[in-house]
Order: C-alpha cells, then sequence, then structure tokens
C-alpha cells in the first residue's frame, strides 16, 4: 500500500510537470498503459492475500481513476492555453485599411441633377433628352425668338457652317415634346447647353435643367407654388421665393426666380451681394406661339416652364465659389463628392 | 440704360426712397444693375468767389488768391492751377473740409504763404475720371452756398439692365411712365415748345426706302457757334447718364435722347453736297465712321447719303465725312423712325452697338420723330445761338406701325393668373400705362400707345397687369388633380445605374467640355472629319469631340502633372460625327483609367493596371444587359491605342464600343505616364435589359472534370469555351477557365490551357460513362477544330 501511495505521488508529480500533450500521454503510458506502474500493481494483485486483496485492488482502482481524471483535466487545460496562445499568435491590427478598390463619386453637377430630377420623376414628370448640335428652329424660331430678334444676339450663339448651332438653351426639347405628344404633358430634361462667352462667371459649356408641364387649369399661382417646393425640397431648409418680372420671348408671363441666400439665411453676405436673394432661374407661362408650334391650342390648354442653371445650384448647395473648377475634373475637387 | 435719379424724379416724384424705387423698378422687370452716388463723399465745400490772384513769391506754379465765401474774412489760399482767375467763382473747401475718407483740409504753409483751404478740380470731388484745373462755376452760382447743394449732388446714377421687349423704358420719359404707373401717380406732361423758322432755307431730301424710313424730319439751322462750352448742367446731366460731353450740338443730341428716347443724328452742311438720300447702301460701298472705323456696307444696309457718298449708317453711327466739329456753322439736325425689323442685327454684323441702334432696334415711338427736333432745336439755340429754317417732315403711313386694338377678356385674366383681379383695378392698370381701355360685357376693348412695341397679343395685356399689380400679391397654389408618374419599363437601365456600377468599382465622374483641340481629337479618329464651330471659344475648344478620350486626356493630363498617379474617370455625353451629310450625336459612356490597379496601402503591391481589370469593369456594365454572352471582345487596331492591347466590342454583329491601351508613341507625346487604357461603350445597347426567365433548379449532382490543352499562342480561348459550351448546351453548365500559361515546359508559340467542364443533368443523376464520352467527344472536336493537344496529367 506504500508503495501505491508513492507510485502516486510520482504520477501526479509527472502530470503536473508536463507541458504538452506529448508528455502528458507519455505520462499516462508510464503510469496507465498497458505496462505502466499501476497497472503493474494490479498485475500483483494474486501476490496478495486474499482477505487484502479488495481493498487493495479498490485503492489501485481508485488511484487509477484518480490519475486518469487529473490528466484529462491538464489536457483539457493545456489545449485550452494552447488555443489561446494560438489564438493570440492570430490577432490582426484592424485598424488598416481593407482591401481593393475604394468607392468613387459623382460629379457634383450630376449629384445635384440627379436629385431635381428625382423631385420631379416623383411628381409625374418624365424625363427626355433632346440633341445638342440643334437648329435654328427649335432653338430660336420655334420659341418665338423670330430673326434678328435682340434676343438671339444676347444668346452669343455658337455656329457650324451649315447653319446649325450648339442648343444655347434646353428649350428646344419643349417644342420636340409637344411636337411628339399631346397634352396633359409633365416633363423635364436636363443637359448640357453652350454659349460662346467665357470668363470668371460664364463657362462655354453649362448645364441647365427645364421642365414643361402643359394641361387644362394650369396658373402663374401654380408655377409659383411648384418653384416654391422645388425649391424647398433641394435647399432642405425654408426658403423664402420670390417671383420678379422678366422677359423671355418664350413664357408670358415671365419671371426670375429669386430665393432667400441659403448661405445667410437673408441677411446678406458676399455670396448674394449683400441683398439677401439669389436668383435661381427663370420661368413662366408658355407663350401662345410656343404652344401653337407644338400643335397645342392655348385656349384649351395653358401651361408654364422653368429652367435652370444647375452648376448655380451645385455651387449654393455644395459652397463650390469658382465655376470653373466644375470643369476641370481635379480629382482634389471629384474627391470631395 | 443709366440715368440720374433726380432727372427721374424731376418728371414723377413718389414718396419712396431710392432703395424702394430700385426694388420697384427690379420686380417690374426693369432690373437695375447698379445704383452709385453720383460724386465722392465730401464736405465743406462752398462756393466762393476769387477776389484777386497775385503771384507766389517763392513759386512760379503757385498763386496767393484771396477768396470770398460768403463769411466775414476772406481767406487767403495758395492754388497751383493755372486757370485760376480774379472773379470766377469756385468751389471751395474750406478749413475742415473732408475730402474722401481719409483727408481732410486744414490750415497749412505752402513755400511759407498760409494756404486757408483749397479750390477743387472737378476730379478732386469725384465729379470726372480727370480734369485740368479747377473747375470754374457759374457767374450766377450763390457765393458760400454748399456745393453738394448747389449742384445737387444728393443723387445716384442707377443703370438699369432693360429686357429686349422694353425699348420704350429707355428714356427718362419712359421710365418716368413706368413709375408712375407703379406708384398709382400720374408723370410730367411732355411739353414741347414749337421753335419757329427764321428763314426759309432747307434741304432736299429724297426717302427712296420709305418702308424702312416711314418718318423722317429734318431742319437746316444756320450760324451756330458751336464753339462756346456746354453749359454744366448739360455736362453734368450728361455725365450722371454715363455720357462725355464732346461739344454743344452733340451734348444736346444726346440729351434730348435720354429724355425723350429719340436717338438724333447732325451733319455739318458745309461738308456736304445736297440732296439728302435715305437708300439702302450699294453693294460694296463703304463709309467712314466716327469711331475711325471703315466699314464696307451690304446692300440691306440703310445709310444717310448726299449726292456723293454715304454719310451715315442710319440709326446707328454717323460718318466722319460731315462730323460736326467746334467750327461748324450751320448745321442739319435729323430725327427719324426707322423701322425696328429693318434695323434688326445690323449693327452687330459691323460689330458695332450704340445707344442709337439699341434704340432703333427695340422701337421707337414715331410720334417722337418732330418732337425731338423741336426740343433740340430749342436747346441748340439757347446754348449756341443759330437761326432755324422750316421743318421737313415726310411720313409714309402706310409703313408706320398700325395702332393696335387688342380684346382683354375679363375670364382670361383668371385662367393665366389663377388671381381675379377687380375689373376697376384691370383698367387703372392698363390706363395708367397709356393705353386707351373701352369695356364691354366680358372684355375691354385696349388701344395700345405707339411706343409700346412689345404689346400685341391679349397675354401681353395680362403680363402688364401682373406686372404692375405686383407678382408678389400672387398666391403661390397647389396644383389640383392626380399625378400619374411614367416610371422606366424594367427593360431600361437607368443612366444613374451605369454610373453607380464604376462608382461603386472606384470610378470618379469627369464631365469635359463637348468640344476639343483638332489636334486631340485626329488622334482618335484621323479617318473623321471633324465638326467644325465658326466661333470657337478658342483654338483649343474648336472641334465637336468624336470620342470622349480627347477630353478624358485632358482630365488625365490635368491630374497627373499634379501628383496624382492612380485616376479611375468616366464621363456619360454624347460623341459628335459627321457621315456625308449626316451628324450622329451619339449618347456614350466612356473612361480613362491609369496607375496602379489597387490604391496604394498596405496590403496591395504597386502592380500597374492591366487590360484584363479595366475589362472587368466593362463586363460589370454588359452585365446589366443580362445577357453577358451576346457580346465579344474582338482583337482590332484602333487610331490611338496599343495595336496589341485593343478590342472592339461585338453585340449582335455591331460594333458597340472599344477597350484599349493608349499607344505609347501618343502617352510620349502627351507627355503622359503610362499604363493607360481607355474605353468608350455605346449606352443605347447597354441600357437595354433582358428580362430574366426562372429555369427550374435540378436536384441532381453536378460533375466537374478538370482538361488542359496545349493551343497555339494567337488562338484567342473565347473561341475555344464557346465551342465547348456549344458541344451540349443542356448539360455543360459552365466551362470555367482556371489557368493561361505559357513559359517553361511549354513549346514556344503555344499556351497552355487548364479549364473545368461542369456538367448538371435536368432530370437525372448523369452516369460516369456519358460524362466520359462527353469529354472525349470535346477533346476530338477541339483537335479536328483549333488542333489542340490534350495534356496528360
Amino acid at each position: 500500500m506504500q508503495n501505491l501511495q508513492v507510485i502516486l505521488a510520482a504520477a501526479k508529480l509527472a502530470v503536473e510537470q508536463a507541458q504538452d500533450i506529448k508528455t502528458l500521454e507519455q505520462v499516462r503510458i508510464n503510469y496507465l498503459g498497458k505496462s505502466g506502474q499501476l497497472t503493474e500493481l494490479l498485475k500483483q494483485l494474486g501476490q496478495i492475500p486474499a482477505e487484502q486483496r479488495p481493498q487493495f485492488g479498490q485503492a489501485v482502482n481508485q488511484a487509477k481513476q484518480e490519475l486518469q481524471s487529473l490528466i484529462q483535466n491538464t489536457e483539457q487545460s493545456i489545449q485550452a492555453s494552447q488555443l489561446q496562445q494560438k489564438l493570440a499568435n492570430e490577432s490582426i491590427d484592424v485598424s488598416l485599411a481593407g482591401r481593393g478598390q475604394t468607392l468613387g463619386g459623382l460629379h457634383p453637377i450630376t449629384r445635384i441633377r440627379q436629385r431635381i430630377e428625382q423631385f420631379f420623376t416623383q411628381l409625374g414628370f418624365s424625363m427626355v433628352d433632346g440633341p445638342e448640335i440643334e437648329n435654328e428652329y427649335y432653338n430660336f424660331t420655334a420659341l418665338n425668338i423670330p430673326e434678328h430678334h435682340p434676343a438671339r444676339a444676347m444668346h452669343d450663339t455658337f455656329y457650324f457652317p451649315n447653319g446649325l448651332l450648339l442648343r444655347t438653351h434646353t428649350s428646344p426639347v419643349q417644342i420636340r415634346t409637344m411636337e411628339q405628344q399631346k397634352p396633359p404633358l409633365r416633363i423635364i430634361t436636363a443637359g448640357r447647353t453652350y454659349r460662346c462667352d467665357s470668363d470668371v462667371r460664364h463657362t462655354p459649356m453649362f448645364h441647365q435643367v427645364e421642365g414643361l408641364w402643359v394641361d387644362q387649369g394650369l396658373t402663374f399661382a401654380n408655377l409659383k407654388w411648384l418653384m416654391q417646393a422645388f425649391l424647398t425640397h433641394i435647399f432642405e431648409t425654408t426658403v423664402d421665393v420670390k417671383f420678379r418680372a422678366s422677359y423671355f420671348p418664350f413664357t408670358e408671363p415671365s419671371a426670375e426666380i429669386d430665393m432667400t441666400c441659403v448661405h445667410c439665411q437673408g441677411s446678406g453676405c458676399r455670396v448674394c451681394s449683400h441683398s439677401g436673394w439669389i436668383e435661381v432661374g427663370g420661368c413662366g407661362m408658355v407663350h401662345p406661339n410656343v404652344l401653337a408650334a407644338g400643335n397645342i391650342d392655348s385656349e384649351e390648354y395653358t401651361g408654364f416652364a422653368f429652367g435652370m442653371g444647375i452648376e448655380r445650384i451645385a455651387m449654393l448647395r455644395y459652397g463650390i465659389d469658382d465655376l470653373r473648377v466644375l470643369f476641370e475634373n481635379d480629382l482634389r475637387l471629384l474627391e470631395q463628392f | 440704360m443709366k440715368f440720374s435719379e433726380q432727372w427721374l424724379r424731376e418728371w414723377v416724384n413718389p414718396a419712396v426712397t431710392s432703395e424702394q424705387l430700385v426694388e420697384q423698378l427690379t420686380m417690374a422687370g426693369l432690373e437695375v444693375d447698379s445704383i452709385e452716388p453720383v460724386a465722392g463723399r465730401f464736405s465743406g465745400v462752398v462756393v466762393g468767389h476769387v477776389l484777386a490772384v497775385q503771384p507766389h513769391p517763392d513759386a512760379d506754379r503757385l498763386r496767393v488768391c484771396q477768396v470770398d465765401v460768403g463769411q466775414s474774412d476772406t481767406l487767403n489760399i495758395v492754388c497751383g492751377a493755372s486757370n485760376v482767375r480774379e472773379g470766377i467763382r469756385v468751389p471751395v473747401a474750406v478749413i475742415g473740409a473732408r475730402l474722401g475718407a481719409d483727408f481732410t483740409i486744414k490750415r497749412a504753409k505752402l513755400r511759407g504763404i498760409e494756404s486757408q483751404g483749397m479750390i477743387c478740380s472737378a476730379q478732386e470731388l469725384g465729379l470726372a475720371e480727370t480734369s485740368q484745373g479747377i473747375l470754374i462755376l457759374a457767374d450766377e452760382a450763390p457765393l458760400g452756398q454748399d456745393f453738394r447743394e448747389y449742384w445737387q449732388l444728393n443723387d445716384n446714377a442707377i443703370t438699369v439692365e432693360l429686357t429686349p421687349n422694353r425699348g420704350d423704358c429707355a428714356s427718362v420719359n419712359g421710365l418716368a411712365r413706368e413709375i408712375a404707373a407703379l406708384n398709382g401717380m400720374l408723370k410730367k406732361q411732355l411739353v414741347i415748345n414749337s421753335v419757329a423758322a427764321k428763314h426759309t432755307e432747307q434741304l432736299a431730301i429724297i426717302i427712296k426706302a420709305p418702308e424702312a424710313c416711314p418718318r423722317y424730319v429734318g431742319r437746316l439751322i444756320r450760324n451756330v457757334n458751336n464753339q462756346v462750352a456746354s453749359p454744366l448742367w448739360l455736362i453734368e446731366r450728361l455725365r450722371r447718364s454715363g455720357l462725355r460731353s464732346i461739344n454743344p450740338i452733340v451734348d444736346v443730341l444726346n440729351y434730348v435722347m435720354l429724355e425723350l428716347g429719340q436717338p438724333m443724328h447732325v451733319f455739318d452742311v458745309a461738308k456736304l453736297n445736297p440732296d439728302i438720300e435715305v437708300r439702302f447702301a450699294q453693294a460694296d460701298e463703304t463709309l467712314n465712321l466716327l469711331n475711325g472705323q471703315t466699314v464696307k456696307l451690304s446692300s440691306d444696309t440703310l445709310v444717310i447719303a448726299d449726292q456723293d457718298k454715304a454719310l451715315a449708317l442710319a440709326g446707328i453711327m454717323g460718318g466722319s465725312e460731315a462730323e460736326v466739329t467746334a467750327k461748324t456753322q450751320t448745321i442739319f439736325l435729323e430725327s427719324a423712325f426707322f423701322e425696328p425689323i429693318a434695323m434688326a442685327g445690323k449693327a452687330r454684323r459691323y460689330g458695332l452697338h450704340t445707344d442709337s441702334s439699341y434704340r432703333f432696334e427695340r422701337g421707337v415711338d414715331p410720334a417722337l420723330t418732330e418732337k425731338a427736333v423741336q426740343r433740340a432745336s430749342e436747346l441748340i439755340i439757347q446754348i449756341t445761338g443759330g437761326e432755324p429754317g422750316p421743318i421737313f417732315d415726310q411720313i409714309s403711313s402706310e409703313y408706320l406701325p398700325n395702332p393696335l386694338t387688342i380684346k382683354l377678356r375679363k375670364t382670361r385674366i383668371k385662367t393665366v393668373l389663377g388671381i381675379t383681379i377687380p375689373e376697376a383695378e384691370v383698367q387703372t392698370i392698363l390706363t395708367s400705362l397709356d393705353m386707351q381701355v373701352t369695356p364691354d360685357a366680358e372684355a375691354w376693348q385696349v388701344q395700345i400707345p405707339a411706343h409700346r412695341f412689345d404689346i400685341k397679343l391679349e397675354i401681353d395685356l395680362i403680363e402688364e397687369l401682373a406686372r404692375i399689380y405686383g407678382y408678389d400679391k400672387i398666391p403661390q397654389q397647389a396644383v389640383q388633380g392626380q399625378f400619374t408618374a411614367k416610371p422606366l419599363t424594367e427593360t431600361q437601365t437607368d443612366f444613374y445605374r451605369l454610373r453607380n456600377v464604376l462608382i461603386d468599382r472606384g470610378y470618379r465622374e469627369a464631365i469635359t467640355y463637348s468640344f476639343v483641340a483638332p489636334k486631340l481629337n485626329n488622334i482618335f479618329a484621323p479617318e473623321q472629319v471633324p465638326l467644325e464651330l465658326c466661333n470657337p471659344i478658342s483654338a483649343e475648344l474648336a472641334v465637336m469631340r468624336s470620342h470622349l478620350w480627347p477630353g478624358l486626356l485632358g482630365v488625365l493630363q490635368h491630374n497627373q502633372h499634379r501628383q496624382q498617379e492612380r485616376i479611375r474617370l468616366f464621363e456619360i455625353g454624347l460623341k459628335f460625327n459627321q457621315y456625308d451629310e449626316r451628324i450622329v450625336q451619339q449618347p456614350v459612356i466612356g473612361g480613362i483609367v491609369a496607375g496602379t490597379r489597387y490604391p496604394e496601402q498596405w496590403a496591395s503591391g504597386k502592380e500597374p493596371v492591366d487590360f484584363f481589370d479595366v475589362k472587368a469593369d466593362i463586363e460589370a456594365l454588359l452585365a446589366l444587359t443580362g445577357r453577358q454572352q451576346a457580346f465579344s471582345f474582338v482583337s482590332v487596331e484602333k487610331p490611338g491605342l496599343h495595336p496589341g492591347q485593343t478590342a472592339k466590342i461585338i453585340c449582335d454583329e455591331q460594333v458597340i464600343g472599344y477597350i484599349g491601351a493608349l499607344h505609347p508613341l501618343v502617352a510620349e507625346q502627351q507627355n503622359l505616364t503610362l499604363p493607360i487604357y481607355l474605353f468608350e461603350l455605346d449606352i443605347s445597347i447597354i441600357n437595354q435589359q433582358v428580362i430574366p426567365s426562372y429555369t427550374t433548379l435540378s436536384k441532381y449532382p453536378s460533375i466537374r472534370r478538370d482538361l488542359a490543352f496545349l493551343v497555339e499562342q494567337n488562338l484567342p480561348v473565347a473561341d475555344l469555351l464557346t465551342k465547348i459550351r456549344n458541344e451540349a448546351k443542356d448539360i455543360i453548365k459552365q466551362v470555367q477557365l482556371f489557368d493561361v500559361y505559357q513559359g517553361k515546359g511549354i513549346p514556344i508559340g503555344q499556351k497552355s490551357v487548364a479549364l473545368g467542364i461542369i456538367m448538371q443533368h435536368a432530370e437525372r443523376t448523369l452516369i460516369d460513362e456519358e460524362v466520359n464520352q462527353l469529354i472525349q467527344k470535346i477533346i476530338s472536336d477541339l483537335q479536328q477544330a483549333f488542333g489542340v493537344k490534350l495534356r496528360e496529367e
């Protein structure tokens, strides 16, 4: 019996000293294997007096179980610590950047244009397009700007040798649409327009967005409502909208649309030349001559049209103070959108 | 149109501030561009009388003056102006006077003599850009009066940007009419004193083009003295209206033009050979203009001529031949009504834009023609003396605009504006605009005054009502009714979806000019005759782009030259090409890619981007169509691109786009850093998509067999894959290319192609035997078709 206690103590010590699974397994073999020391003890059972056998056998089995359980626990703890070690080794710097392409972006003009188009398409306007190389009829004559009208001179038109021209506004799309669709019609068009003018406040190419709504019973008061709703939506703030009398050959009555300066909320700043107001576009009731050019009876239908420079809206919205940077396509600008 | 507020207020003086006046004009469609004080901000300047002038003992150029400024003591003032003399009245800045923000007059010694003030020049008072000597006032200028008060300097010069329809407002008279209407007032009546003839001499006038000149008024004035100075009030009025004084006669004509709106012209009779003709120019006739320019006339240009030559471009500018100078003694005054349509665009054609052409193109009231001559005669004789002759006045009424009467329906006002304006107010507004209004039950008959060339239709009257009534009084009204949206069909892909595919793959959108440098355009489209602008903004922006690439290349250059190495840009827009006489404006999406495959960072190497990176982006766009298999990439040579790294993209046997590397020579010429890849696709093809149609999922297992072949180096692998797919379309679900290898172990001129064939049957499990048979057939078919060799494991 004394021997058993010595063996068990030695075995426990060996288990405690085992640092890895392999050593532990060796310990197990040394004590619990086929010819392990505890196994060997059991084999000596025959040599022990019969009356002592049950007690001895029980003691050895108990020692075996104790050792087995100790080995098992130690094994689990070694595995756990090894896993912990492995995981610790696998830890990464999660602050490092992700791999692959980064997100690009829309040009600021397109970005605001999309918002404008979304507003109007949700109101049931259809998006239409027109050619950029136009003829005099669609760009001028059909829009109630006859040859030699002083308004033609104001347009600084780019011409081609064959008499065609680059559209000076998006309004030709009005005529092209009216030729193809019958009222009621509700369209929005946006795109490139061109004027032969280049300085700090003008680029020879710019963008306009233009809407046309023709139906029975549409009035100037309705136009005021729509422009207010539109500008409030685009600038996401309460703005006052003011209609100022103006002149466009293709609308009558015509108005310039002024809006509370979004930079100073109307208190006056550099952006609005200290007036508190900024001009954002033009609009008016479609001139009967223009409806006639689109084969629409102006006695039955009225309509209104509105147009604005997209650059202007983009500059106001995003705080861009130089028109010309919009067409340099400098990545340092584009990366801000 | 620039004018003096004070002048306007002489005609109509509403109880509103200058700011309110400006606001009224602007809101009524007469947009005020600027309002500025007519003089500098000075104070302490009074009218003085120079009693004595003595030379300065120690300075040749200075003089010592005794000046009475209406106070008990006369002032001792040292003055350097050469025009100072005894007896004149002058503006004197007394001690304490402020001229400008930081200039105060103090007691000072000039070369030892005390000076108790300063005699001022026009420039020093902000009345002129430059001046020679001091300002000499009229002898009756009240001694000691504050100069600002005397000179009426508490005034503003207002500039109104007139729209093309409002020629009637290009005069103080016209603006006063508007202001009167806006304030419900009456303006001063225009009173013209007729100046009786003192003799009977007149020039014979022959109107050969009455259709262009329906009314012509002329008058000869003898013995004028144009050597006198224009009176100060006249010079000052002109100055505040933005005009320079020339000589008294010219100044009067300008004054009358500003006052009434009638441009006039004057000839020196000694320099012309009567009779006077109003005719169209002869072809190739030339004329030396007052501005020194010589113009070659075309036969639709109206001129005033004598028997020898053209003397003036009618209604635009006079010639130098019969120019009135200080020495002129006999003048011929001309006032005419030139037909607006005959005048339209003519000045511009000669590169001219004058106060006269501006008004005639917009229309001048034909009732003013004679009145203006009377008014001018009165002023000229007042200033220069002279004896007026009889008035010549020829009217061809058949060519004068007909007085118009327009019917304005009561209901129509609400139909257009959405509001009801009380009938009495309608009548008041129209009457205030000089219209004669006759009401009946449903409408008004409105007679339009001759000066309103812009009012021709009922809608024009409704606009006038809205304008004077006030746009701000028209409320906002929501549109009633149904809003039915018309969304895109499922087969149409929104352009924003196309943009987003590229944006999500790291591209940024560029917007470049549609016109480009011919040289750049020619790189990519040497076979095309580009569409050239007649009047480009510059030689670098002279032709319409045949591709998006020239513009994108410019942007690449801009950015590469600013230390940007990695560039991924796309643009959507039209490209413009001409085939015979047909102009095609085609919407395309194009892109340019340069630098490394991925943004520089810790986990990626700095591998340069290559063809297949960009091709993947294009394949993503093509995948939007839902029929990727319909597109094929075929090697091609394209100008400006690398001959071995360029593909045309084909769909339904049409070329719908290109992808390729920039030609290294182009990169070198343009000073660009390679690698650079370009692409361009026809949007009208890729924005069409097929609606997906579901195929039942097979319940049976799929089988994969991998094969490797040796093939000719030049064989497009795509051909191989297509061939395999077509062997058994029902069973072969996918052919997966997983390796292409050239180099060690592979014979020169060949490449190894490894691929996996994935097979599955819809209704049963495939058995080994049939799979083996199919694979054998594929191998032998490929051997036959392409001469491939199976690589054994």
